[in-house]
């Protein structure tokens, strides 16, 4: 282990300062007694407890789950295909155009997406609810899927589906039973990643949502626009909490993973 | 082969082949992989398809495999015209340069893949695992993950798994390429005998020309995707027909000159003023006062200090450079008008009781039928 200097310890504290103060002291105020947010009045769970028998927040909980599980699941079948073609079809005409235009969404900003998804679905006659919001999470978090999976597919040893096809599989079969397995992570992982961001999007799902559809960053955002309430602290504690504990969990089973890859490797060459 | 006759069906007229390629040619755009190949491999044979990398012994592998289609000509497989037809309806297995073993699956479930999408009763397929595991001695290790097995382990399954189907014909592709060079030889050995315990047909390609020997029944030699010379081992090395397959096969002398006389057994070559010419087989396509090169390999040539009266060809030339290999020695001797030989001789005594170093005039030799003429 290497001492810090006094310039590294400075600058490490700084800079996260700079980024947890702000959530801690959201954290803190979560468990005040006073209504107020800004004086503290002593400890307390009560907005817990309130929050509980909140049905606003709740619908929008369950609202939002919704969302995001069924918008990062299409997003996860349409980018993987995407990754699989865009990697493995080799030089087609127009290939550089169309992997362009898979990433564009990347940094086209949000309230152009929203924009245009909401033009489109009114264009249609969509009505808007969890269906129209569900479509324009699935489109832009698609392309993060299609990303991740790309990377993987990349490295994959193409010889594996080769010797599935020459061992007696249709292309289908050594799809489902060589490739899908081997890449699974990768999935998974661009499947975590449209999940969160669909959990978090405000701008796009404030254009497509409709009136019985309000997800919980639309129902924050509202509520805190009459007034920041200690509620609103305790549910945001909670989410700090879930993804926390889910980035624990996945960044150790994948290095305890790696370990023990690692030592099987090097009993097995002993 | 302890029959009377040795394995020998391309000499047989009547033998059916397995595989017959007939002016098979594989365009890649502009470029031809594979150039107007005609080839006959027999039931039971090793044969080997050797080349540097690019000269098309992989496109020809993956031909029979079916991962490739012919652009031009017919591929048959046991009488069977192979075009159109894909990987998985072939009664052919292929074992891979990376083995390309399921990472997700067992030892056991890797050689029962191809098994379970063949259309053995599921009641016998652990038993034929078994028999397999049993075959490359790795009953003990069905349960492991590849990651979790050696070099030489993963070798051997990834052979088992490509046999388990009973293929009328295995595809090994750089099969040693990954092993150390001692477990390299070790495994020749055990491929060569587990070829003939299963009586399949096994195509190997490799660039290894000392695996090729080792192993083959019959060699292709090839470069830009053609057969420069298909022949077993010990004719592909002794009557090579091109100076491309005496140069890229083993250590080679080459001598340029002038055809001065040709019989069916004996040529001679006109060299070097004021030297005899030399005498030596006679290769293909050869004609009387065209140029043409003597090939003949280092070990052939005796090398004395005083001149030697009973054989024809001899030369004299002061040694230049001792190449000590232990077992063997190689001797640079350089000639009168220039030519460099080599000359090698095993080390049957002790370095300090040679009779021979640097500088030393000596006397190098042959008989007639050591060497071979070529065309130019």
């Amino acid at each position: 282990m290497r001492k810090l200097t006094w310039f590294n310890t400075v600058s490490l504290s700084v800079g996260f300062a700079f980024l947890y103060i702000p959530m801690i002291v959201l954290v803190i105020y979560s468990f005040n007694e006073s209504k107020l947010v800004t004086v503290w009045g002593g400890f307390s769970t009560k907005w817990y407890g309130e929050l509980l028998q909140n049905k606003a927040f709740l619908d929008a909980a369950l609202v939002t789950a919704k969302v995001a599980i069924l918008s990062s699941t299409i997003a996860t079948i349409l980018g993987t295909m995407a990754a699989f073609v865009l990697v493995r079809s080799g030089k087609f005409l127009g290939r550089t155009l169309f992997s362009g235009m898979i990433y564009a969404p990347l940094v086209m900003p949000e309230v152009i997406t929203g924009l245009s998804l909401l033009l489109l679905f009114i264009s249609i006659g969509m009505d808007r609810g969890v269906t129209t919001i569900v479509l324009a999470h699935a489109t832009f978090s698609m392309c993060y899927v299609s990303v991740v999976v790309s990377s993987r597919m990349a490295t994959f040893d193409t010889s594996l589906e080769e010797a599935a096809l020459d061992l007696g599989c249709t292309p289908w079969d050594a799809f489902k039973s060589v490739t899908l397995p081997i890449i699974a992570p990768a999935v998974i992982s661009g499947w975590l990643l449209a999940f969160t961001l669909s959990l978090d999007d405000l701008v796009i799902a404030s254009f497509t949502a409709g009136p019985s559809s309000t997800t919980l960053p639309i129902k924050i955002y509202s509520s805190v626009r009459l007034g920041v309430s200690p509620e609103i602290n305790a549910l945001s504690t909670i989410m700090i909490g879930l993804v926390t504990v889910a980035v624990i969990i996945a960044s150790l089973s994948s290095k305890i993973s790696i370990a023990r890859q690692k030592r099987d490797e090097y009993m097995a060459n002993q | 082969m302890s029959d009377a006759s040795p394995f020998a069906p391309w000499r047989d007229p009547n033998a059916d082949p397995l595989i017959n390629f007939s002016n098979v040619t594989k365009k890649y755009g502009n470029f031809t992989a594979i150039n107007n190949v005609d080839l006959k491999i027999y039931p039971r044979e090793f044969f080997a398809l050797l080349g540097p990398s690019g000269c098309g012994k992989t496109t020809l592998m993956r031909m029979l495999a079916g991962f490739e289609d012919a652009t031009q000509g017919t591929i048959t497989i046991d009488g069977q015209d192979m075009q159109g037809i894909p990987a998985n309806k072939r009664a052919v297995n292929m074992m891979f340069q990376s083995y390309a073993l399921f990472p997700h699956l067992s030892v056991a479930d890797n050689l029962a893949f191809g098994l379970k999408r063949s259309d053995m009763p599921k009641s016998e397929i652990s038993g034929r695992v078994e028999e397999m595991l049993r075959l490359v001695q790795l009953t003990d290790f069905s349960k492991r993950k590849p990651h979790q097995l050696s070099g030489g382990q993963r070798q051997r399954v990834a052979l088992a798994r490509a046999l388990a189907k009973a293929p009328k014909l295995l595809l090994l592709d750089e099969p040693l390429g990954a092993l150390d060079k001692k477990l390299r030889q070790e495994t020749q050995f055990e491929l060569m005998d587990i070829q003939e315990k299963t009586g399949t047909t096994f195509v190997i390609v490799t660039h290894d020309q000392e695996e090729a020997m080792t192993v083959a029944s019959r060699i292709a030699v090839m470069d830009h995707g053609k057969l420069i010379q298909v022949d077993t081992p010990d004719r592909v090395y002794e009557a090579p027909n091109s100076i491309y397959v005496a140069d890229f096969i083993g250590d080679v002398n080459i001598i340029e000159g002038r055809i001065s006389s040709i019989k069916t057994e004996e040529s001679e070559l006109i060299w070097a003023e004021g030297q005899r010419p030399i005498r030596a087989q006679t290769g293909a396509g050869l004609a009387k006062g065209q140029r043409g090169s003597f090939a003949i390999r280092p070990e052939k040539i005796a090398i004395s200090n005083d001149e030697p009266t009973d054989v024809h060809n001899r030369v004299c030339g002061a040694i230049e450079d001792i190449a000590y290999l232990g077992n063997l020695s190689t001797y640079y001797v350089r000639l009168a008008n220039g030519t460099l030989i080599k000359s090698q001789v095993p080390n049957d005594r002790r370095i300090s009781r040679r009779s021979f170093t640097w500088n030393d005039n000596v006397w190098l030799s042959w008989t007639d039928t050591a060497g071979i003429v070529l065309a130019t």
